[in-house]
């Protein structure tokens, strides 16, 4: 009983900011900004869902594999968010109009 | 007009949390799920009127985090463990499949 | 025994714990084991030598510096979603973003790797791209505060560099 009260706020709590991740992508200007918020809450707010399932089921057959899911989306997705980010600058495709410094593009001829 | 539009989607919100807590005797677990869903939507939103391809590239990976998260809650709803096996497998592609775009986006065959 | 041989065995360890987690809890059965059992030795023969290339020494704080990067690691995490909610929710947006450099010091490729998987889990900031001969990094920053390299470097990098360094070289 006490274990499905702390499994629902988990959940309650992944999607509330699985929620703000996707409002980030929504709002934020460009590539960039939208990757951000959206990799950094929606990582988070699978994990607790997930996290929220394996304390609901316990050590059982739906038990440890949220586990495995966890510690592989942990792992990923910081990863695809770097290669987007890396593409899409390859790809010369603009930043805001807001931004203040780019470092990247000045030390273009220094790259191979 | 930024703020404008602030009110207007802060309305909006509010108004879904309403009607989805208050308004329909649904189970818990059905209007968790509905949340979910409705952050899908924003992420449809964002792949259908992204201005340039790396928006909807970034769209399509968080899609792919989310949908975890969707089938974890369902697993938990209809008490199917297979649900937690679906969610795995699309951690797993979805991964893949977001490297296979970065390096078409940045213009290099799959070979490469 | 030499090192391949060592990454080889450690990858059929993993895989074959990776499996049984999968398939066997709840419901036990000889021949799904067995397949397990072949599919891990293929998989540990034909790209096994690629895990382990580094020959270290076991050292007892290492296990120390783990749990405390990741508890530190899980404190970054919660910190950064809570930023990234403030601002989604402000009217006006508040952001001021830019790419800026640092340094580091670090030089096998894991432990790179383990700083930039940080950096873009922490507060406002997010890997671009990374010169591993020059030991750069190219950071996307949200809300700028410096552009100065060795600042952004104190600011950005220090909170894990020190652990890093303990743990993967």
């Amino acid at each position: 009983m006490i274990s499905e009260i702390i499994g629902y706020i988990l959940i309650s709590i992944g999607l509330l900011f699985n929620f703000f991740g996707v409002l980030g992508l929504v709002r934020l200007p460009d590539v960039y900004n939208r990757l951000q918020a959206a990799t950094k809450c929606v990582t988070f707010g699978t994990a607790g869902i997930l996290a929220g399932v394996f304390v609901m089921k316990g050590y059982g057959v739906m038990g440890l594999k949220p586990i495995i899911c966890i510690i592989f989306i942990l792992l990923t997705a910081p990863v695809s968010a770097h290669v987007i980010s890396r593409a899409a600058h390859r790809a010369k495709i603009k930043l805001t109009d807001e931004t203040i410094i780019d470092k990247y593009e000045e030390d273009k001829e220094l790259r191979k | 007009m930024r703020e404008i539009r602030w009110q207007i989607g802060f309305i909006l919100i509010i108004a879904f949390f309403i009607i989805n807590f208050f308004v329909f005797d649904f189970d818990l677990k059905f209007k968790l799920m509905n949340i979910g869903l409705f952050s899908a939507l924003f992420v449809l939103i964002r792949t259908v009127i992204g201005p340039s391809p790396a928006d909807r590239i970034v769209a399509v990976d968080i899609l792919g985090i989310l949908v975890v998260g969707i089938c974890a809650l369902m697993a938990i709803t209809f008490d199917q463990s297979f649900f937690i096996d679906i969610a795995m497998a699309w951690a797993l592609q979805s991964f893949i499949a977001t490297l296979a775009l970065a390096k078409f986006l940045e213009g290099r065959h799959l070979d490469d | 025994m030499k090192l391949k041989t060592k990454s080889r065995i450690v990858v059929f360890i993993l895989s074959f714990i990776t499996y049984f987690t999968i398939t066997q809890i709840g419901r036990f059965d000889w021949q799904e084991l067995i397949v397990g059992v072949i599919i891990s030795l293929i998989t540990s023969v034909i790209a096994g030598d690629i895990l382990i290339v580094i020959q270290r020494k076991f050292k007892i704080s290492r296990i120390f510096y783990t749990i405390l990067y990741i508890f530190r690691l899980f404190v970054e995490i919660f910190k950064a979603n809570i930023h990234v909610a403030y601002l989604v929710i402000h009217p006006k947006l508040p952001i001021k973003p830019g790419i800026v450099k640092i340094k580091t010091g670090l030089k096998s490729d894991s432990g790179l790797t383990m700083l930039a998987n940080s950096i873009t889990l922490t507060p406002g900031t997010m890997t671009v791209d990374i010169n591993k001969e020059k030991g750069e990094l190219y950071i996307h920053w949200i809300d700028v505060k410096t552009s100065d390299v060795d600042k952004a470097t104190e600011l950005i990098g220090g909170r894990f560099e020190k652990i890093i360094k303990e743990i993967f070289e």
